[in-house]
């Protein structure tokens, strides 16, 4: 593969860090991502992503535009209430940067579903809203070995890891089993400030791009969490569990 | 009893365990995961996982939002 001459300078600020180079640039535009979740963590992550050039990016939601989402999830806009949020994401992304192409999954993840679908991707980005979808993303990315990206917010706070199965915790070394739906149900009433999603949809952003090419450290076997009210970052170290029913028995 | 509770200096009233000390912070348990000394604490333990002093507690939200 070779960038052709628009392709150098639309990637040119990118091209020129050394840890990226045209090489990183092919190997970003070869790449396969999915995100699972077209709201605020994946509007901000498809943008970063589709602006970067990954070539080939699945969003899978099955919701629609709704007004009350516009606050944060900046992929869709006021002309487009009542579309499917997937095919809304697309224009977007796709009106940034001809170079992609973004494959709509209008579908509810399930675990019959799931693993023909994330086979099909190189690297699986959770910006879910419920932690059932969560539990089995990470289960689904254990038995397919694939890295997965998850970001996570409420309120003022934001979550980020990095799991790469075989060699970190997964999502199920720090919380065991979701928690009961009852108190799911009290958290969607919580809120959450609108450029929250943004900062760690964006971060996510950043572990692709760095999974991707090759850059730098990933985030592995922490856990960050951005407090937006004290302006504050903490990496959490998690330990791997050995007995994890997910990753447990893997080494 | 002297902790540190996420990075912060906390004395203890009267909890001896990973249940009272969220009971004495007002922290519904099913909301956490608890890690004590880097060792993440199974939920069905917290009654009776003794502290310690000194010990090196973070208590992490469920955060699930998108």
């Amino acid at each position: 593969m070779h960038l052709s001459n628009e392709q150098i300078k639309r990637y040119s600020r990118q091209i020129l860090l050394p840890q990226i180079g045209e090489e990183g640039q092919i190997k970003i535009l070869s790449a396969k991502v999915c995100i699972i979740g077209a709201g605020g963590l994946g509007s901000a992550l498809g943008y970063y992503l589709s602006a970067a050039g990954v070539g080939k990016i699945c969003i899978v939601d099955n919701d629609i535009v709704e007004l009350s989402n516009l606050q944060r999830q900046i992929s869709h806009n006021t002309h487009r209430l009542g579309e499917l949020k997937v095919l809304s994401a697309k224009k977007t992304f796709e009106a940034l940067n001809p170079d992609i192409n973004v494959i709509p999954e209008k579908v509810r993840l399930c675990k019959d579903n799931i693993l023909t679908l994330f086979e099909n991707y190189d690297i699986i980005c959770d910006c879910s809203d419920n932690f059932e979808t969560r539990f089995l993303i990470n289960d689904s990315c254990i038995i397919l070995n694939k890295p997965l990206i998850t970001g996570a917010v409420s309120q003022f706070e934001g979550q980020l890891a990095v799991i790469i199965p075989g060699e970190s915790p997964c999502y199920r070394c720090l919380f065991e089993s979701p928690p009961p739906l009852e108190f799911q149900a009290s958290m969607q009433e919580l809120g959450v400030i609108g450029f929250l999603p943004g900062v760690i949809g964006s971060l996510q952003a950043g572990e692709v791009i760095k999974l991707i090419t090759g850059a730098g450290e990933i985030l592995k076997g922490e856990l960050l969490i951005y407090n937006a009210l004290k302006q504050s970052f903490k990496k959490l170290k998690i330990p791997k569990n050995p007995n994890c029913t997910a990753c447990g028995n893997k080494k | 009893m002297r902790l540190i509770v996420n990075g912060e200096t906390y004395e203890t009233m009267k909890a001896d365990t990973i249940q009272g000390l969220l009971d004495e912070l007002g922290i519904s348990s099913v909301k956490v995961a608890v890690e004590v000394n880097l060792n993440i604490i199974k939920k069905s333990d917290y009654s009776n996982y003794k502290l310690k002093d000194g010990d090196r507690i973070e208590i992490v939200n469920f955060v699930g939002g998108g």
